[in-house]
């Protein structure tokens, strides 16, 4: 092959003599990945998909003769029967979905926030504040489950601090209620209007929909977003390096402040990294299984039953083989259209075309030295009334 | 605290012919008010962050009377090593510890290897199917681990690998998200880089081992971060491999602790202590990589 790949090299071709070989050598790189991925990924994954459709009993090959297609009766059983399973189902979509709505913006933000706080390349003992935002992510959800079971505990940490400002908190694990319905009952409203309390979707009331998660998944969610926020906060740090620090000297001696320097420098720029943890948290969010396995087992009252555990309960525990793969394909449709929707928010719009334009110009200060860099028109921050696309243009 | 860096000294410095000079003053103190309102801020959420792990490691000494009554304070009354001679001494602690380890070197290894290697050819390498085969890597991605707990079983069962280091290892050694971000990693390497070496007869393989992978160091601390993290606490997976209590990891055996193996009370110092020595590897590991986080993308190119 080296012989082949260095004639047409000579011949002229450089660019084609070059990228010689590099199909093959494609192939080879991305190969163990792929037969990883499909022996350990796909093949189960399609397995999975004929188990959601046959009435596998657990015993033998789910391939065997024994095994017969059953259509859509295990999803027709979690979604529309209206009995146990459905508003099983419904419970944990529930309690899923809640802790999806308040974990993910909450960790991305956190992370954020606390990246651009340890990134300042002024600030001392950084390396401190990094560990220490750090560490809680290193701990195995395991562990930090178990940690956090004595932190919540009735007598434990969090309540006894709680106690000091004259609240007597609440028995985490044990309580069931809703932390929506609960502050609502606050200013007097116990009870839904009619029109939610009498009409439901899967099996659960859409009252029961708006409850919020339970105090018991509040401990949860304050575990995922303290767990969660230093690993992204990693992953903004080194997408925050990548910048470098020309454009925003250049955005500083423009007169922009620390906010519009953040909002109009840094993140456009970080775009990428941000579309990375948002997807990442969605779909850790919709899987949440260890901390309960660990932790709570889907109680008090069912509050803390997430889909994924459901679905782990229903086969091996409940031996519903179909209905528990079912539960894992709603799942994973639910992943794939929160991530679809997600990227459709986060895409490039056309009319922001041309400021993105201007902030990707020279995102790439590493390759040119300063003065090229200082010079390439960093186009930053503009005051307000002086934003002028033309010039903005000319270079 | 200064409220300035150097580099913005000298930003000043060189504006001062440009900048009227007595708005200078003001603007420095008024930085020096949010350093120090900055400090505080994270100092408190130091606090935050750090304390539970404080308690823990108090809680783990503490006997189990104290644990109950006194759950917030860092310094036992009665210090005891009960728990971790318990742990040590009298259970299959140190078994589940010797697998945690043993699964996650090779688990990291492998995975850092394979993953920048695709990640670069995704990046970099142009092939027919490179655009279907990321695609299939990103929907891989968002197949939720649940899904599979049911088939991975049948799979790994086939082949034999059922109750086996190879099933508890092998499976783990590739992962999608790690693909993910070596790709967008290479994809900021620019291209220039590689020209030269592609120019003086370097092959695919010889240039991504000793030109680009190199460079990549900041990423690929990030992978062995994760994939050391990722392996050292992954739990469903070893749930579905295997059975055998000679096989058992330290999240399956700790888990089994936090849901009532014990026989009676609440054991706290117990399990606290099971959970705190669980955590000290991944701490080791990120400490000693820490230095190396700090100084990513600094001189990838110059010139």
């Amino acid at each position: 092959m080296t012989a082949t790949a260095v004639a047409p090299r000579r011949a002229g071709k450089a660019r084609k003599g070059l990228r010689r070989g590099e199909a093959l050598a494609g192939w080879l790189f991305t190969g163990p990945v792929l037969i990883i991925l499909g022996v350990f990924l796909l093949i189960p994954v399609v397995m999975a998909l004929w188990v959601s459709f046959s009435d596998w009993s657990g015993r033998g090959s789910p391939f065997s003769s024994g095994v017969s297609f059953v259509g859509l009766e295990n999803y027709a059983a979690i979604t529309t029967d209206g009995g146990l399973p459905t508003r099983d189902f419904g419970t944990a979509l529930r309690n899923n979905g809640w802790y999806v709505l308040l974990v993910v913006p909450l960790q991305t933000a956190l992370a954020l926030f606390l990246a651009v706080l340890v990134n300042r390349a002024i600030l001392r003992g950084r390396g401190f504040f990094r560990t220490a935002f750090y560490f809680p992510s290193v701990t195995s959800t395991v562990a930090i489950t178990v940690l956090w079971l004595f932190l919540f505990s009735a007598n434990g940490v969090v309540n006894e601090a709680l106690s000091w400002i004259g609240i007597s908190g609440p028995n985490w694990w044990a309580d069931p209620s809703g932390i929506v319905h609960n502050g609502l009952a606050a200013v007097g409203v116990t009870q839904g209007p009619p029109v939610l309390t009498e009409n439901d979707f899967l099996g659960l009331s859409w009252w029961d929909w708006l409850a919020g998660p339970s105090v018991a998944m509040t401990a949860l969610i304050l575990m995922a977003v303290f767990t969660t926020s230093g690993t992204f906060m990693l992953l903004f740090i080194a997408a925050l390096q990548n910048i470098g620090s020309e454009i925003q000297e250049a955005a500083m001696m423009d007169g922009a402040n620390g906010w519009q320097r953040f909002w109009r420098v840094t993140l456009p720029q970080l775009r990428p990294t941000l579309f990375t943890v948002i997807t990442l948290g969605l779909i850790g969010c919709w899987q949440v299984y260890d901390q309960i396995y660990t932790g709570t087992q889907g109680g008090p009252g069912k509050t803390t039953m997430t889909p994924a555990y459901l679905s782990y309960t229903s086969a091996f525990l409940g031996q519903d083989w179909g209905q528990g793969a079912a539960i894992a394909f709603i799942l994973f449709a639910i992943i794939v259209a929160f991530t679809a929707f997600q990227r459709w928010v986060l895409r490039e719009r056309p009319v922001s075309k041309r400021r993105a334009r201007q902030y990707q110009q020279p995102s790439r200060p590493s390759t040119a030295s300063p003065a090229v860099a200082a010079s390439a028109r960093v186009p930053s921050v503009p005051e307000p009334t002086t934003t002028d696309p033309t010039k903005e243009d000319e270079r | 605290m200064t409220g300035t860096t150097l580099s913005e000294t000298l930003l000043l410095n060189q504006e001062a012919p440009r900048t009227p000079t007595p708005t200078r003053q003001r603007l420095l103190s008024r930085r020096i008010v949010w350093q120090i309102l900055l400090y505080a801020l994270l100092i408190v959420l130091a606090v935050i962050y750090i304390y539970p792990f404080l308690v823990q490691v108090a809680t783990s000494f503490k006997t189990e009377a104290e644990a109950a009554s006194d759950p917030i304070s860092l310094i036992p009354q009665t210090f005891t090593f009960a728990a971790y001679e318990r742990l040590f001494g009298r259970s299959d602690y140190p078994v589940w510890f010797a697998n945690s380890t043993i699964v996650t070197i090779c688990v990291t290894l492998g995975r850092v290897f394979f993953v920048s290697l695709a990640g670069y050819a995704l990046a970099r390498l142009q092939f027919r199917g490179r655009g279907l085969v990321f695609a299939a890597v990103v929907a891989v991605m968002a197949v939720p681990a649940v899904v599979l707990l049911i088939p991975k079983f049948l799979v790994i069962n086939q082949l034999g690998m059922y109750d086996s280091y190879a099933g508890m290892i092998i499976p783990l050694l590739v992962d999608a998200a790690g693909v993910f971000i070596m790709k967008n990693f290479f994809e900021s390497i620019p291209v220039s880089v590689e020209e030269q070496a592609r120019i003086d007869g370097a092959g695919a393989f010889r240039l991504f081992w000793s030109v680009v992978l190199p460079m990549a160091r900041p990423a690929l601390i990030t992978i062995v971060i994760l994939s050391f993290q990722g392996s050292w606490n992954e739990l469903s997976h070893f749930i579905v491999s295997t059975q055998s209590p000679e096989l058992t990891t330290l999240t399956k055996g700790v888990a089994s602790l936090a849901s009532g193996q014990l026989s009676q009370g609440s054991q706290y110092p117990i399990k606290l202590a099971a959970a705190a020595i669980m955590t000290i590897p991944v701490a080791v590991m990120f400490f000693v990589f820490q230095r190396h986080i700090m100084n990513t993308a600094e001189g990838a190119v110059k010139g």
